[in-house]
This record gives structure tokens, sequence and C-alpha cells, in this order.
């Protein structure tokens, strides 16, 4: 690791201030990216501020239909959570499904979404469910969010604050991991929301996206047979050591066929 | 940069970079060599300690992070030179051979049973609330057979 200056600011607007007044400056959040690739040398931050005493940032609230995530919530707290697995089942058993008992204790929702690794669970959830990722300026809907491979809306220095995810009429997330990383090598989200029904993709293409003929089908009729049919376009999306583009495109059909088969 | 914390109970003061990685504030500026680097790479668990009464990683952890918390090691788990149930229980289910993962398999373990004291344990959640640690040589069953074994012994339903 290069040296770095470190910083723990006690509020949203100290370190929003001291992330404007230096362009080498990182946000720290929970670290389960940052700090590996640090170890690597891959980023050489000036500073580091560490979002770890921010308060106002942790918490889960549920009011008005829509569960309220503080950006700096660790996964095995929303895992965990008798409000979250109440309102939305879906995203506790995703927060559950991230990583090992010791990354959950440590990685955040604000870090996972800021960071946008194409395979990471999280954006599902923010895409699936249509949830609002408020930030220290302004609210950002999840159709907005993703932009493409560790690429999101977000301004530089630009903190995530909070995401609030509408609490839909059922919903249900399947992922096929990496058997080593627990990475999503493909997860679905399906979800019957308010506003209609929302199925997102992870892990499948360089951001998380959404899967237009699927929602159609599933707004018809909510059955597996609906999308029995259909599948995504292999054109576009990942192709690695762990999956080719093909069976990526394939997995897609799989996970949202066997969310749609918990919940319909 | 000073970083005071409380470590095994104590409390411990120590001179840091801020690069300085918690497990080497442990090992090498407090000589508590129980806790292992396995993979750097935060993938083996091997370096598992407790922040705060939660397993973590402390390869993938700033010593300055830990800034006026607390940290258990495998140090602090044996109790006036006796072993913590689950440390006997890895003893008597052979869940260890070379020994290198052991630490972090015991430190991981407590947080599982910690985590199941009020619903119970079965062996599914075992092997799944294990993933974050790896083993190069006996395997897994003696080390599940320790957390079950462990978790009886400790009063709490198992099956």
């Amino acid at each position: 690791m290069y040296a770095f200056e470190y910083l723990r600011p006690a509020s949203v607007a100290d370190a929003v201030a001291r992330r404007a007044a230096n362009a080498e400056a990182s946000y720290l959040a929970g670290g389960m990216t940052l700090i590996p690739t640090l170890k690597q040398r891959l980023a050489r931050p000036e500073l580091v501020l560490d979002l770890g005493a921010i308060a106002e940032l942790r918490g889960i609230a549920v009011a008005g239909g829509v569960v309220t995530v503080g950006a700096m919530t660790c996964h095995a707290d929303v895992a965990a959570s008798p409000e979250v697995r109440q309102a939305i089942p879906a995203l506790a058993v995703l927060a559950g499904s991230i990583g090992d008992p010791q990354v959950r204790n440590r990685g955040t929702l604000g870090g996972s979404l800021a960071n946008a690794d194409p395979s990471a669970d999280y954006p599902a959830a923010v895409l699936g469910l249509g949830a609002t990722v408020q930030t220290d300026r302004r609210a950002i809907a999840a159709d907005d969010f993703f932009k493409g491979l560790f690429e999101t809306a977000l301004k530089p220095g630009e903190l995530i604050v909070k995401v609030a995810f509408p609490i839909p009429k059922r919903a249900a997330y399947m992922k096929h991991a990496n058997p080593a990383s627990r990475y999503a090598v493909v997860g679905v989200m399906v979800a019957e929301t308010a506003a209609g029904v929302r199925v997102a993709v992870t892990g499948a293409g360089p951001c998380a996206f959404r899967v237009p003929a699927m929602e159609a089908a599933l707004a018809k009729s909510f059955s597996v047979a609906a999308i029995a049919g259909l599948a995504v376009p292999a054109d576009e999306l990942n192709s690695d050591m762990h999956a080719t583009a093909d069976y990526r495109a394939h997995l897609v059909g799989v996970m949202a066929r066997r969310a749609v088969a918990a919940i319909a | 940069m000073k970083i005071t914390l409380n470590v095994n109970g104590v409390v411990r003061s120590g001179e840091v970079e801020p690069r300085t990685l918690l497990v080497e504030f442990l090992r090498q500026h407090l000589g508590l060599t129980g806790t292992h680097v396995g993979c750097d790479t935060s993938q083996c668990g091997a370096c598992t300690v407790h922040l705060d009464g939660r397993p973590v990683k402390s390869c993938t952890l700033l010593a300055v992070q830990a800034e006026g918390r607390s940290v258990t090691t495998i140090e602090g788990v044996a109790q006036n030179g006796r072993l913590h149930p689950v440390q006997a229980a890895f003893k008597e289910c052979h869940g260890l051979q070379c020994g290198f993962c052991t630490p972090g398999m015991v430190m991981s373990a407590l947080g599982i049973i910690a985590r199941h004291k009020d619903t119970g344990l079965t062996e599914a959640d075992v092997r799944h609330e294990l993933e974050g640690n790896l083993c190069r040589c006996t395997g897994y069953q003696g080390i599940v057979n320790a957390v079950l074994m462990a978790a009886k012994d400790m009063g709490i339903r198992v099956g």
C-alpha cells in the first residue's frame, strides 16, 4: 500500500467538504473493495476519509411503505433486521448472501452501490425494487443510477447517504453464486411493485440492467410459464474465466424463473 | 498516528501509519501472533478477529479504523488457562491438522454460535457460515463437528 493521510469525519457535511477540497481524496466505507485495491496499489489516494464514525449514515427505518437503509449499514445488519425481513424478505436474503459473514460485518450498502461492481448483489435490489438513492445533494432514481462498468451517476465527491426501498407486493432474489467469492455470476431480482413488475439482473452485464420483455410478460401473467420462452441476448454480456456470455444469458432465464417460482 | 484500542480486555496504544493493517498492528506491534495471515486478500479468514464482538478479517481493516474499539484475538479466547469450549471441541473432534487456519476458524465459530444462541444451530448453518474460512489440509468435517459440539456444550440447541 502507498502511504496516505487518514481522517475520520464526524458528519456528512464535513466528509463532503474535505473531499471537495482534495481531488485525490477517497471515501472509505466498509473497505471490502477499497482496501484490497490499495493493497494491490491499484489506487493511490492522498487522503482516505473514513466514513465509519458518521452516525447519520447508519440505520434502518421502515415507515410509509418504504424501507430506508443508511449507506454505512453493513450487510449483516440488513440481513438480520427483523424490520427488513418482515417488510422485504428478498432484500434481507440478498444481503445475507453477499460474501461471507466477516465480509457482511464490514461491507456496506453505500460502498457496494458507489463501487458498482458488475457482480455485486445490491445493484439488483436497488434496480429491481425501484429504490431511490439519496446522496448529500440529490435523490437519484435507480433507473438513472447505474451507468456502466464500475460507473454510476455519482459526481466526483458525491456521497450516498441512504437508500429508500419501496416495499413491493412480492419480490424474490435468486443468484448463481461464484462458489469461491459468492459474487453473483448472475443474480436476478423479480418484484411486483406498486409501479409494476420489475426484473433486474446483476452479474451478467457491465452493470445491473432490467429485462423489459420479462416485465411485460409477468405483468400480463405472473407465472413461470409467462417467461418460459424469454431469453436475453448474449451479445453484450460479460464473458470471463467464470462463465461465458452465452452461459450467463442462459442463467438469466433460469434465475428469473426460479425467482418467479418462489413468489408466484 | 497514535491509536488506542481495547485488545483482549486490555487498553493498548501504539503509533501506526494510516496504511498499517489491523493484523500488522496485532502481530508486529503487539506481538499477538496467534492471528495469522493466510491469503492476505480477505478470502481465507485465517486473520479473523472480533471487532466489537463481530468477526472481521483483520487483513482488510486499517488499524486506525479500530481506534477506540474492542478487538478480541485468539489469545483472548481461553480464560484462566482453560480452553474455551470451542477450542476444546476443535481438539476433541480433530478440527485441525496443521493448525494454520485454526485461530480464524475458532473466531468464526464463536461468531456463528453467538448469532444462533437463541435460535439453535444446524449443520447447514455451520457450513454456510464458515464460508469465509478456508482449510487446506484436514478438510471441513472435523471443523463442522467441533462447532456443533461446542454449541451443544454451551447449551445451545443443535439439530
